[in-house]
């Protein structure tokens, strides 16, 4: 038995295969979805997602808030912004982090997750 | 004189000539772009479907249904018009379609004494009602050609604002659906209020559903999504009608203007004969009158 995982943006659909295990961080924390989990529905806040694939492959994409669906061994992960490792462009990330983190603003909250992204992208993109 | 006119039809034909290649070319383009457009349309469907289904699943377990977005207004007394045209022209009567349909359903929810609020795309849209002195409340050029979420996003973020201040009472939609590539239908969908979404009692395991956190947080940040979802597909829909109805447009213009060439160089070649047998004439009566004398 395997998990049916599909990423899903807007514009397209990201990924979609079977898996093992899939990593998320809900709003209130991490968490981890294996076969047989119950039905759940859950906020994403910015966190990478971890798809570890049948093959033992680790797929990893940085998720910019979303919604995580899981039914029947199906698991949904839908998304405004989303981008696969492969699909971030390492040096923008950190030029774009830098950048954020010279004017950086504490009070603002939008400021505040936009640095929180540029590092999450940065992060995943040096691994 | 005969060979005046020759001159005239020429220019003529090759004017025609220089138009052809350049309605065929954007009629090769448009092709292009309206495949393309269907491309994107279907790959937004995956995210409006599961998002749908996942707030089919929350309002099973019996969260949002006071939800602000599906208040139902006592009394209609000002109806929000977002109405999705092209940016550039050439496209037939893609355009003055939607506008015209846009215009007799606001003076239509005006004769109900309702009153309007405009929220166009495109600059088509924009120049139409603004010539006629109509009140727009927002205007968005440059993204109807190829929608992006983040255009959608922007659009909606307006549209919700107005709706959850109370300052309208309804959003109507009013875009071109995309058939097929033969055929595109002009329609006004209601937007706002969103449709309480069915919730389907038999679907027993919803009930055992764990939520993280409350369903009713989750239904919050769900439903804008849901919104957005909504409206980037009706201007993917209108993007790759635009598209099918530009092609169309340049394909009969490039017909005629074959037709035209056909004809008029018809025109010149006779033209051109006529000449020639008159000079002949003029020649042979010379030659003529020289021997008898």
């Amino acid at each position: 038995m395997t998990l049916q995982v599909e990423l899903v943006s807007p514009e397209e659909v990201l990924y979609s295969g079977e898996a093992d295990m899939v990593i998320a961080r809900t709003t209130d924390g991490e968490i981890a979805f294996m076969t047989g989990h119950a039905p759940f529905i859950g906020s994403l806040g910015v966190g990478a997602v971890t798809i570890r694939t049948s093959e033992g492959d680790d797929v990893r994409a940085a998720v910019h808030e979303g919604f995580v669906e899981v039914t029947d061994n199906r698991v949904t992960i839908l998304s405004d912004i989303a981008e696969l490792v492969g699909d971030i462009d390492a040096t923008r990330a950190r030029r774009a982090l830098e950048e954020l983190d010279r004017e950086r603003d504490v009070d603002d909250a939008e400021a505040e997750t936009a640095l929180r992204r540029a590092r999450l992208r940065v992060e995943l993109a040096d691994e | 004189m005969a060979g005046g006119q020759e001159k005239v039809l020429k220019r003529r034909v090759k004017s025609i000539q220089s138009t052809k290649k350049i309605t065929r070319a954007m009629e090769l383009i448009a092709a292009t772009r309206v495949v393309k457009a269907q491309q994107r349309a279907l790959a937004a469907r995956p995210y409006a479907e599961q998002i749908t289904e996942v707030i089919q699943h929350l309002s099973a377990a019996g969260a949002g249904k006071e939800h602000p977005l599906l208040r139902q207004a006592d009394s209609v007394d000002k109806v929000a018009f977002v109405v999705i045209t092209s940016d550039r022209g050439l496209a037939g009567a893609y355009n003055t379609s939607v506008i015209r349909a846009a215009e007799r359903d606001l003076q239509g929810a005006q004769s109900e004494g309702a009153d309007y609020s405009l929220v166009l795309i495109g600059k088509k849209a924009a120049g139409y009602f603004n010539f006629r002195n109509y009140r727009i409340d927002a205007q968005f050029t440059g993204m109807s050609d190829t929608p992006a979420f983040e255009h959608a996003k922007e659009v909606a973020g307006v549209i919700t604002e107005a709706f959850l201040e109370g300052d309208v009472d309804q959003v109507r939609l009013v875009y071109t659906r995309f058939l097929s590539v033969a055929s595109q239908r002009v329609v006004v969908r209601r937007f706002m209020p969103l449709q309480a979404v069915p919730s389907q009692e038999s679907d027993g395991p919803s009930a055992d559903y764990e939520f993280e956190p409350a369903p009713g947080e989750i239904f919050d940040r769900l439903l804008p999504r849901y919104v957005e979802a909504r409206l980037l597909a009706a201007m993917l829909d209108a993007a790759a009608s635009e598209h099918a109805a530009r092609q169309r447009a340049m394909k009969s213009a490039t017909d005629n203007a074959e037709e035209l060439e056909t004809k008029l160089s018809r025109a010149m070649n006779r033209a051109r004969q006529d000449s020639i047998t008159s000079e002949i004439m003029e020649i042979v009566g010379g030659a003529e009158a020289m021997s008898h004398s």
